[in-house]
């Protein structure tokens, strides 16, 4: 196979090759402008039949589907007139999952946990998702989707005990604070290695298919973690068994410090990930909260008719940090925020609400102000069965077990021993 | 009490004053040293490459790629994809090329997406290819618990990585030894993994957690000097001399084997290994030999860990000088717990239990 001269002289006349790294358009101190963003009309979106070819929805995976205008009103197919009653629960989620994340941030930074991640600004991509979804659906979320607990009534003082890791945490103190688990609500148990629950979310839509059941399984991951190998195992899976599944990708622009370019963002869309792998792809307004519920039910009416899975594009913003450990002053122009040309979904809501006449503003002071309240509260509730380090926990024994449903000999021995270190440390019982 | 991200030094570094203290010595912290030997690596050998999810602009999560992008350029230092497969996989490519990676996965808990290109791949593309192809690079990763990162922040699974043929596995317990076994890994032509104690970046932290930690700039080994130098791969450091009985420890249990022999008041030969493959099999069959007692230690779980290794060459090599039975002081079989971090990790307790044991046969 050696080089006829010829083939060994074809690359000489080129250019030399370049390396292209991606680059974020704004870093800190840069002036923010959007205008390069194309943001379609709202309601300009066809529609087409929850049956449809895959490929018919192959535009739409380029295009953002909106719903609310301008004037805070309804536009176009997509709408999918929600009544007020409905419009104001999910206004009361999203209230409450803001209020939630704002005190559990100051707990963290009061030294009452180790860690804490907001969702800021993308509550409509958890909680109208999850309401578009039947309760018993089963979500395989990441770490940024305390809105499905919070949307199917899990009670915030459970999610306070799990981040305190207290001795009343149902977890046993075993998990990084959010990393919920809660199978009567089922919502999976949440993983920190970045998209592994999406084939695991296609797995059990698989089961549920090879049962014969009604249910549909849905998943959230981030752009950034799309470029992991199990989201592409995932979307094959999806495709080769039309397994009825919803793979939620939440593209808040940032994962850590990196950019969406990161992920393969500057040449194509998310959700356009989908087309290859012949599954319907949408890509819809991620603040909208019309939007995301009707592309999320439209998505799920398609599961559940066997028409297969769909690939969704959240396009939205991380309003604030990745985490509490992270700054982002350090990476990106804090101006990005303010200039976010597609608002803030609780507000962009509840202007909706106001627009239709079933709301005001005194009603959302109250609103914020109730569920500021009802956190304190859980919060002080919370307390009493501890906060992280400071004794209450749950006891040593508890470390060994569930690594087996039995316990094997050597964990027995590690276990005593565990207790016996305990005694040595705190003869008089102190510490549990 | 938190998972935080590190501050670096690196304002004072692009002053040049490079972390100087009153004494006149310069002295670093563990991030500081390799941040120092990344620099100075990529300054001398045009094909090296650092890499890695947050590594560019920002410069890591815990901050010791800050700067290098600046100074080297975004070809030389480059944020990637979250992909540990992507990242393990184009690093075999560039080594084939001829480019020297040195690719950062952001915890040694995510490094495993990326096995099948270890241990499959790098480790084997020098035996496989009869040495036409090598995969010369150098795996950094942050290990270890001790910051209440729980399950998925915390693990220390250096024995997956001594249990494949192929690969070398380096952990160092301070800044001096940092800088230098990093620069002898990156010139190294296997592929190397790199573990670094997160929780001693900033402090050799002894194990008593419930007493402040001491700052690097305290520390003997703190003091790094400036400019190119190697800490040989496969060479054990003698921390203390010592007759009565021999530690084995790598990065954090050092300091904390160290301070529990003190507390004790037990004449202990402690060496940090630095490196478990190669391993400094001379030293340690010299100490045991002389001392006849043997203590292992390690953060990772018991079962199938690299005590076990240990634990076993000795039996194979000393044992005629033993007096006492091997022990093995290590973390728990289960997963690291978030609120329990404490009761899991083997610290003071757990090893005076152990040396009590040995001493008393
Ligand atoms: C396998 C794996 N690699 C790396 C990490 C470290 N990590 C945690 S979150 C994160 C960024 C994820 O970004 P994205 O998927 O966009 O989600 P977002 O945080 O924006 O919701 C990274 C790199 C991890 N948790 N798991
Ligand atoms: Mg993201």
């Amino acid at each position: 196979m050696a080089d006829r001269p010829d083939q060994a002289q074809q690359g000489q006349n080129k250019p030399t090759l370049q390396l292209h790294v991606p680059e974020p358009s704004y870093r800190p101190g840069d002036a923010v402008d959007f205008g390069h963003l194309t943001i379609p009309e709202a309601g300009a979106q066809p529609r087409p039949d929850e049956g449809c070819e895959a490929s018919e929805t192959n535009p739409l995976a380029t295009d953002l589907i909106r719903v609310l205008g301008d004037d805070n009103l309804p536009h176009g197919p997509w709408d999918p007139k929600l009544d007020a009653d409905t419009l104001r629960e999910m206004l009361h989620h999203m209230a409450m999952v803001r209020a939630f994340d704002e005190r559990m941030f100051r707990g963290q930074r009061q030294g009452k946990t180790s860690f804490y991640m907001k969702c800021t600004g993308e509550e409509a991509t958890s909680i109208s998702a999850a309401m578009a979804l039947a309760s018993d659906d089963m979500v395989f979320p990441s770490y940024r989707q305390q809105g499905i607990l919070i949307a199917r009534g899990y009670p915030l003082t459970e999610m306070i005990n799990q981040i305190y890791s207290n001795s009343a945490d149902k977890l046993k103190g075993r998990q990084l604070p959010i990393m919920y688990s809660s199978r009567e609500k089922s919502f999976f148990s949440i993983s920190g290695n970045l998209a592994t629950q999406t084939p695991q979310a296609v797995g059990w839509a698989m089961a549920s298919a090879i049962k014969g059941d009604s249910r549909i399984a849905a998943t959230w991951v981030g752009e950034g973690s799309t470029a992991e190998g199990d989201f592409h195992a995932a979307c094959t899976f999806a495709a080769v068994y039309n397994a009825p599944v919803i793979l939620n990708v939440v593209n808040n622009q940032w994962a850590i410090s990196s950019f969406s370019g990161f992920a393969g963002g500057e040449r194509t869309s998310f959700a356009a990930r989908a087309v290859g792998y012949g599954i319907a792809g949408l890509r819809v307004d991620g603040n909208d909260p019309l939007a995301v519920y009707a592309a999320e039910r439209w998505a799920a009416n398609r599961a559940r008719s066997n028409a297969g899975p769909t690939l969704i594009e959240h396009f939205t913003y991380r309003a604030e940090g990745h985490s509490t450990s992270d700054d982002p002053s350090g990476y990106r122009s804090a101006q990005e925020r303010e200039e976010w040309p597609l608002g803030d979904p609780v507000m962009r809501l509840k202007d909706h609400l106001i627009a239709l006449g079933e709301w005001d503003e005194d009603r959302q002071k109250s609103l914020d102000e109730d569920c500021a309240t009802e956190v304190k509260k859980a919060t002080k509730e919370a307390e009493k069965n501890g906060i992280l380090g400071h004794g209450l926990h749950h006891p040593f024994r508890t470390m060994f077990e569930d690594v087996f449903e039995e316990l094997p000999w050597h964990l027995k021995e590690q276990s005593a021993q565990a207790i016996r270190e305990r005694e040595t440390k705190f003869p008089e019982g102190l510490s549990e | 009490m938190t998972v935080e991200t590190q501050k670096t030094a690196a304002s004072e570094k692009a002053a040049g004053k490079k972390g100087v203290g009153a004494d006149g010595e310069r002295r670093l912290n563990m991030i500081d040293a390799i941040n120092d030997a990344l620099d100075i690596m990529l300054d001398r050998d045009p094909n090296v490459v650092v890499m890695g999810e947050d590594v560019g602009y920002f410069g890591g999560v815990f901050r010791c790629t800050a700067g290098l992008q600046e100074k080297h350029g975004k070809t030389r230092v480059f944020d990637t994809p979250i992909s540990e497969c992507g990242i393990i996989g184009v690093a075999v490519g560039m080594g084939a090329y001829g480019l020297r990676p040195v690719p950062e996965i952001q915890f040694a808990d995510y490094i495993y997406p990326g096995l099948d290109q270890l241990i499959s791949e790098a480790a084997r593309l020098r035996y496989r290819s009869a040495a036409e192809y090598i995969a010369p690079m150098t795996v950094r990763s942050p290990f270890g618990g001790g910051i209440f990162g729980g399950q998925t922040h915390s693990q220390s699974p250096e024995a997956i990585f001594s249990h494949v043929s192929g690969l070398k596995t380096v952990i160092p317990s301070n800044p001096y030894d940092a800088k230098g076994l990093l620069i002898a890994s990156i010139e190294d032509n296997d592929p190397v993994i790199f573990f670094e104690p997160k929780r001693i970046y900033n402090g050799p932290f002894n194990g008593y957690y419930d007493k402040p930690v001491e700052p690097w700039k305290k520390h003997a080994q703190s003091i790094v000097p400036e400019g190119h130098y190697r800490v040989e791969l496969g060479k054990a450091r003698k921390v203390t001399e010592g007759d009565e009985l021999t530690v084995l420890a790598y990065g954090t249990m050092v300091h904390v084997a160290e301070a529990v022999c003190a507390a004790k008041g037990v004449n202990a030969e402690i060496l940090d290994l630095r490196t478990i493959v190669p391993l400094d099999i001379e030293a340690i069959e010299a100490s045991v030999k002389k001392t006849g007692r043997c203590l292992i230690v390690h953060e990772a779980t018991r079962t199938s860990g690299f005590g076990a290794e240990l634990s076993a060459l000795v039996t194979e090599r000393c044992f005629y000088h033993l007096e006492a039975a091997v022990e093995r002081v290590t973390g728990f079989d289960t997963p690291y717990p978030h609120s329990l971090e404490w009761a899991y990790f083997p610290g003071p307790v757990r090893i005076g239990e152990a040396i009590d044991k040995i001493l008393s046969e």
